[in-house]
């Protein structure tokens, strides 16, 4: 059963305000709460571990995948494994996110491990939201794997979300890109009080004409920590682009690392990384329009952050 | 009505000797209701700060500064642009995430529709439909930008509009096509008045009034008929080609 705060916390992270259509896995408290499959696209859940294998059939189009997880319960600490296999030509949206409420003492973590198997010429959607809430002393932590293998001519998006409440995050993305395939990564990240957020991503271009364009926007507040690591590989002709725009204020610290490495003379790789405060001038634009300091600085970043 | 009541502004040896400030002494001036207002002067004569005091931006070292018979001496900048009065940078600021139409709705105060936006860019010459949702970010040309700031200004529809130094930072082409745009609102002075900081003679002759400022005084002020023939030729009056050598 859901109850109301576990409502609020699939709100957040899905955008979900009652049962999704499609094909779900509702996860709750270490269990399973809810589920359903449909022609194209199976759940099953794993035998030798927590998680659930998740197939698609090739050629299924505009079908969504909702794998939401949430933790309302104190003193929960889970490992999670979650494969996708996506059959070729396929064309799906997944949508996963985890949200945590701690009003306790204890602290609560969830690890989901998420790999992906895209076959040619498929293309996935993935839609990825973090969030925390509860006022409780134990700790709210998120520690997402995500692995991507791209076929020939397969497409990942990937939009990654973590805006509030997470005390503690450590995500790991690798992904491995065959002949023309291609990745896209948006990260949003905002950190406050003494939050501390590692992101790496590790991006292998193996196939002739693959290419890469990780980006990451982040505000850090208060005494939080960030830390951005992106790498991307080329060992082939290929294109790959990496770029880490960082608002810092308050105490926060932020540590950026681009890296490229270019096996292969046609290999075409970028990378930009820009931390700053909020430029003063911008803050006095938007009082010449009437807003208040504070309004001004919600502004900024809601619009860098959107 | 803006009244300006013996505002002085002192800067530091410092700041004075960089050159990042500039002098005001003893400045009175009114600027009426419905009237196109252009002060002119050399560079570093304290025209810029001028504008940045009656915004808010910088407070005076002493004097007082009056809107309606109002005393906003001490109001900040979010006040004052409360109370009526509007500025459009000589640097228009960029935002990375923030689109055109976010800008123009900020402005506005109210959930501004598309269409009207679009009025706002048209007056402009700005083809909205290519401008709307463009973010106000490095990716626009210094005269694009320009003209966002004057459609923010036209959407705000402040009693008193302050432009410093349009003219700055722009090529000939797009300058040409300012020139239209102050034109036009110098048809419209009827919504408010606009007070620009300006060198520019197309700009000194479409005014109402001229201010000469220098050295952080007032050196001469009145009609456009009475000033500008004594301007011509002078720095504070520079023409178009003259604009180009800067």
């Amino acid at each position: 059963m859901i109850d109301t705060i576990q409502k609020r916390l699939l709100e957040e992270v899905a955008d979900l305000h009652e049962v999704p259509e499609g094909a779900y896995n509702i996860r709750a408290n270490g269990e399973m709460a809810a589920r359903n499959t449909t022609a194209n696209i199976d759940i099953v859940s794993k035998e030798d571990a927590s998680g659930i294998d998740i197939q698609i059939k090739a050629g299924t189009k505009n079908e969504s995948v909702h794998i939401p997880v949430v933790l309302s319960k104190s003193g929960i600490k889970e490992i999670v494994y979650n494969d996708f296999y996506i059959g070729e030509d396929a064309d799906v949206t997944i949508v996963a996110g985890c949200g945590i409420d701690n009003c306790g003492v204890q602290d609560s973590e969830h690890d989901g491990i998420h790999r992906f198997y895209l076959g040619k010429n498929s293309k996935v959607k993935y839609v990825e939201k973090h969030y925390g809430s509860g006022d409780g002393k134990g700790k709210r932590i998120l520690n997402p794997g995500t692995e991507v293998y791209l076929e020939d001519g397969s497409l990942m998006e990937m939009e990654m979300v973590q805006i509030k409440g997470v005390d503690s995050t450590v995500r790991n993305t690798v992904a491995e890109l065959g002949e023309g395939a291609r990745l896209i990564v948006r990260e949003r990240l905002m950190t406050h009080g003494d939050q501390e957020a590692v992101s790496s991503y590790e991006v292998k271009l193996n196939g002739e004409g693959a290419s890469a364009d990780v980006v990451s926007r982040s505000v850090a507040r208060d005494n939080s920590y960030q830390k951005f690591d992106s790498r991307i590989t080329g060992n082939v002709p290929c294109s790959g682009h990496t770029e880490c725009d960082a608002i810092i204020m308050d105490s926060a610290r932020v540590l950026a690392i681009p890296q490229l490495e270019a096996n292969n003379v046609d290999a075409a790789l970028i990378h930009e990384a820009a931390i700053g405060k909020i430029a003063g001038e911008q803050i006095i634009k938007l009082m010449t329009l009437g807003l208040t300091e504070a309004e001004a600085e919600e502004r900024i970043i809601n619009g860098f952050l959107k | 009505m803006l009244e300006l009541k013996n505002i002085s502004y002192e800067v530091s040896a410092e700041d004075l000797q960089a050159g990042s400030k500039e002098i005001v002494r003893d400045v009175s001036l009114i600027v009426e209701d419905h009237k196109f207002v252009v002060i002119t002067g050399p560079n570093g004569s304290g025209k810029s700060t001028l504008a940045k005091l009656i915004v808010g931006i910088e407070k005076p070292t002493s004097g007082k500064i009056y809107l309606d018979g109002v005393d906003i001496t001490e109001k900040n900048v979010t006040e004052r642009a409360n109370m009526g009065i509007g500025f459009a940078f000589q640097q228009p600021v960029r935002f990375k995430g923030i689109e055109v139409i976010d800008l123009l709705r900020i402005a506005s105060g109210k959930h501004l529709s598309v269409s009207s936006a679009c009025e706002y860019l048209s007056e402009v010459g700005l083809c909205a439909r290519d401008y709307i949702n463009r973010e106000v970010n490095a990716s626009l040309s210094g005269g694009e930008l320009k003209r966002i700031e004057i459609a923010t200004l036209l959407a705000r529809g402040s009693k008193l509009s302050v432009f410093d130094e349009p003219e700055a930072g722009i090529d000939l082409w797009s300058f040409q096509n300012l020139i239209k745009v102050f034109e036009r609102l110098q048809k419209k002075t009827t919504d408010g008045s606009i007070l620009i900081i300006s060198h520019q003679e197309r700009i000194l002759n479409i005014a109402d009034e001229i201010v000469v400022v220098s050295e952080g005084k007032i050196a001469n002020k009145g009609s456009r008929d009475e000033i500008l023939p004594g301007l011509l030729g002078t720095p504070s009056a520079a023409n178009a080609c003259t604009y180009l050598d800067r």
